[in-house]
């Protein structure tokens, strides 16, 4: 213990390979397995948007006559979308605060505190879209608008499919408390909901803060 | 209450797809009674369906890959004779029909047959190769494969209720559009591919994080064995590039279910788009079937020539290169768009370079049999025959790439002999030389080689037969997807590919007698020390077929070639390695999880197809019930005593001792 303690003293970089490479020391352990292969999977979901992305700017411009972002988008309504998206991230990071505490009455509050407001910006949403196609501004006006909705429509249904998911994991540490499973699944929700941020993130300067202005 | 789905649905005035779909239902039938009443259903339940053993999925994929292999190769079948009599007449199938036989064909050949066929080698050898007991989430790797033959069902379901896409196999629009294909062709094919689509991402995820998170010790990413460095490619672009197919499809639905105009003719719709998108999918998709082939004639060729792969660091560079410019080149696929002679010669030239690393590849193989002592075997017949058509279609390849060529020729037969040149060779003889190579690993003992080996001529022979007078009819002018034609000239060729056709499923008749042949003949054909081929890499470390755990304790790898490395230490120290403290392990249970959720996957899927709304609804909640009831376990891995484990490591040490030929100083 001593010998290698001396060693990585004097070779702080490993330079002279003292040590086994953090590729040669075998299969990781569960916990960062599980963590590193849904960060590849939220990878993929990235591309999957930038697929939305691309086809939503391609297509800005079709309006075939009809509104263009500028007429329609209503900032006031998207910035409370964004606010209530954001606070339902921090009360994520609070549920996450209570895991780690393995504090079981307070993490079932934050989880439903962060469902809630998942779920109020889900109603907005709809609310926006409702709106929309009572304006004659529907997916079906124009392929910008078809881009458009499928785009926010898509973050909308990982919104809603994370808030079914949400609850699957405040039943399980509800009936099952915080097993290692179930805690590696908690982890992975957490980073799911952080992701549909930075999605989001996005998606409200690509959409509509540029939108906005044309 | 069925939606769109009715009696009519049933195609009942068209004798062919009738005829078929009453024969495969009879097959299935009287093998499931047979199953029944040898009472084997139980045992496959157990043992197989509800498996999480990468080894059994591996197998399941590539049983599956053979399935449909023969489902394409009779549509393949079909286009040909349809084309060698259809001069001056319309031949036997009506359009209708023949139009959904060739979008059929190409669709089943490429999500059907080539990705499940590489996927389950990847998925039988990569944790084998790594040293390890299992991929990263076994029962996620059962969702994937299920979700896959998900997929194959709604594509056969097709051919019995409803109709398949009349497109061609990547759905243009606005063909594929509802004003031009109003029937739930298109809908079979996105709901299909969708679903099996989830299958192989969730499979490109799983085996991802097991080659960069779950090596044996030692294994640096530099000591890898070729296959797994291919697989690893091939992965990280099933991860990167299906995404784009998931959304593009996604756009053509909406498009179709709720009258967007992502790609219609009217308001805006952007068909150029679609033609961009799905390339941008298709091209990698050339290489996620591609590479894991060259990781296979990697394998075989450098065992049978007994020499280390030559150039392995240049492989590596070269494999990652082709990942990156896998990525760079989608646009070759439609130079005749128009987007102007810079973008078409910025991609012309990015396409010819990708030429340099598979020459690299090409080049390293040769130098591994160069001096090596050769073993003809039929997996060395695959890959030698590989290298010399491969070449032949990578340089039409670097033809097409020439964008005022590509004027001439696209669309052309050209082209079509061009990707079958690539790909037959490419993917179906790495498939069947990795089938060859890992049988015995799989079931215990080798396949028939003189079967093995009449199957290799019969398919290389075919092959030139039915597709170099292809690339005679694409100069002669000849397009693609032709029904019946008027040309005379054109028919004598025609005719000869129909040959060429039927020698090819002479090969395919052989291999079914290897099978057979191989199967009668175990006892003899055993194969008793593990490693039949004097192997290099880890998978010929353990039992043939290994324990369920794979290795009793994980190998401490300290070179390239961990195996060779084992063997060459025992034959020179007269003895084999030291016991290993042997410890109890811990495997994932099995689980009903995958088959359970792909069978609402199905219906979910069916009834999307036929607009049955509650059916939807009713295979969703199915499906996420069914991950709760997962989620619910309270034992998720069950223990495999350290004297069991003992004791099979004993049997392997045995074999290893008759093997090299040396005294195995722990069992005396």
């Amino acid at each position: 213990m001593s010998a290698t303690q001396a060693q990585s003293s004097n070779d702080p970089h490993k330079l002279g390979h003292g040590e086994v490479p953090v590729s040669e020391r075998g299969p990781a352990p569960k916990r960062i397995v599980v963590a590193y292969g849904f960060w590849i999977f939220l990878l993929s979901d990235f591309i999957m948007f930038a697929g939305f992305f691309a086809a939503y700017a391609v297509l800005v411009g079709e309006t075939a006559g009809g509104p263009s972002g500028a007429k329609l988008f209503d900032l006031t309504l998207v910035g409370w979308e964004t606010v209530l998206l954001l606070l339902s991230s921090f009360a994520c990071g609070m549920a996450g605060i209570a895991t780690i505490a393995r504090h079981r009455f307070w993490f079932l509050v934050a989880m439903a505190v962060t469902g809630m407001l998942g779920a109020a910006f889900l109603c907005l949403e709809v609310y926006e879209f409702t709106h929309l196609i009572g304006e004659r501004a529907g997916p079906g006006r124009s392929a910008f608008l078809s881009a458009f909705f499928a785009l926010v429509g898509c973050h909308g249904l990982h919104v809603a499919l994370g808030l079914l998911w949400l609850m699957t994991m405040m039943a399980q540490v509800w009936a099952k408390d915080f097993r290692d499973d179930i805690l590696r699944r908690i982890a992975c929700f957490s980073l799911f909901w952080h992701a549909l941020d930075i999605i989001w993130v996005a998606l409200f300067t690509v959409v509509y803060l540029l939108g906005a202005g044309l | 209450m069925f939606g769109k789905l009715g009696l009519d649905s049933i195609p009942l005035d068209e004798p062919i797809p009738i005829a078929a779909s009453a024969i495969v239902a009879l097959a299935i039938l009287s093998l499931l009674g047979w199953v029944w009443k040898r009472g084997y259903f139980p045992y496959l339940w157990r043992e197989w369906i509800t498996s999480v053993d990468h080894k059994r999925i591996g197998v399941m994929y590539c049983v599956l890959a053979a399935v449909m292999l023969l489902r394409g190769f009779s549509d393949a079948l079909l286009m040909r004779s349809q084309q060698a009599i259809a001069y001056g007449n319309p031949g036997y199938l009506p359009p209708d029909h023949y139009d959904q036989v060739f979008t059929a064909h190409g669709v089943i050949m490429i999500f059907f047959v080539a990705m499940p066929f590489m996927i389950g080698l990847m998925n039988f050898a990569v944790p084998l190769q790594l040293g390890i007991r299992d991929v990263a989430f076994p029962t996620l790797n059962s969702v994937s494969f299920w979700l896959t033959a998900s997929g194959a069902l709604l594509v056969n379901v097709s051919l019995v209720i409803g109709e398949f896409a009349k497109t061609g196999w990547v759905v243009y629009p606005p063909l594929s559009e509802l004003r031009f294909s109003p029937g739930v062709g298109v809908d079979y094919y996105l709901w299909a591919l969708q679903i099996s689509g989830v299958g192989t991402l969730l499979s490109g995820v799983n085996l991802v994080t097991t080659i960069l998170k779950m090596r044996a010790p030692g294994m640096g990413y530099t000591r890898m064995p070729m296959f797994c460095w291919t697989s690893l490619a091939t992965n990280l672009l099933i991860v990167a590039a299906f995404p784009i197919l998931t959304a593009t499809l996604a756009m053509l639905t909406l498009d179709r279910y709720l009258g967007f105009h992502f790609f219609t003719n009217e308001l805006g719709g952007n068909q150029m788009m679609f033609v961009n998108l799905i390339w941008a999918w298709g091209h990698p998709e050339v290489y996620i079937l591609i590479l894991p082939a060259f990781g296979i004639f990697s394998e075989v060729v450098s065992t049978f020539s007994g020499k280390p792969l030559f150039g392995y660091r240049s492989m590596i560079v070269a494999t990652m290169a082709i990942c990156l410019l896998a990525f760079m080149v989608w646009l070759h696929h439609f130079f005749t768009m128009g987007a102007g002679a810079d973008v078409n010669g910025f991609f012309g030239i990015a396409t010819m370079i990708i030429a340099v690393p598979t020459g690299v590849k090409v080049f390293n193989w040769i130098f591994t049999m160069f001096g090596g002592r050769i073993r003809y075997t039929s997996m060395m017949l695959w890959s030698v025959g590989f290298i010399v058509t491969f070449v032949i279609g990578g340089m039409t390849g670097v033809l097409l790439a020439v964008p005022p060529a590509d004027f001439v020729l696209h669309n052309s037969l050209f082209l079509v002999a061009h990707f079958h040149n690539i790909v037959i060779p490419g993917v179906l003889f790495g498939a069947f030389a990795g089938l060859t190579y890992w049988w015995p690993k799989a079931f215990g003992f080798t396949l028939d080689e003189k079967w093995g080996k009449r199957s290799f001529w019969f398919w290389l022979t075919g092959f030139y037969v039915a597709f170099m007078p292809l690339y005679v009819l694409g100069l002669m002018g000849m397009t693609r997807r032709l029904g019946h034609y008027n040309v005379a000239g054109w028919q004598p060729w025609l005719i000869a590919a129909g040959v060429g056709a039927l020698l090819i499923a002479c090969g395919i008749a052989c291999q079914i007698v290897m099978f057979v042949v191989s199967i009668r003949n175990r006892a003899a054909l055993v194969d008793e020390s593990g490693d039949p081929w004097d192997g290099r890499t880890l998978e010929w470390a353990t039992t043939s077929p290994p324990p369920i755990f794979n290795f009793a304790a994980l190998p401490d790898v300290r070179g390239e070639e961990a195996y060779w490395g084992l063997k060459s230490a025992a034959r020179e120290e007269q003895r084999l390695s030291d016991l290993p403290d042997y410890v109890a392990i811990e495997m994932p249970k099995n689980s009903p999880t995958g088959v359970v959720s792909a069978f609402f996957a199905t219906a979910m899927g069916f009834a999307l197809i036929w607009h049955i709304w509650w059916l939807v609804i009713l295979g969703f909640v199915g499906a996420w019930a069914t991950f709760v009831v997962f989620a619910w376990r309270d034992e998720t891995e069950y223990e495999i005593a350290a004297d069991e484990v003992e004791r099979r490591d004993r049997l392997r040490r045995e074999g290893k001792a008759a093997l090299l030929g040396v005294p195995d100083g722990a069992t005396t």
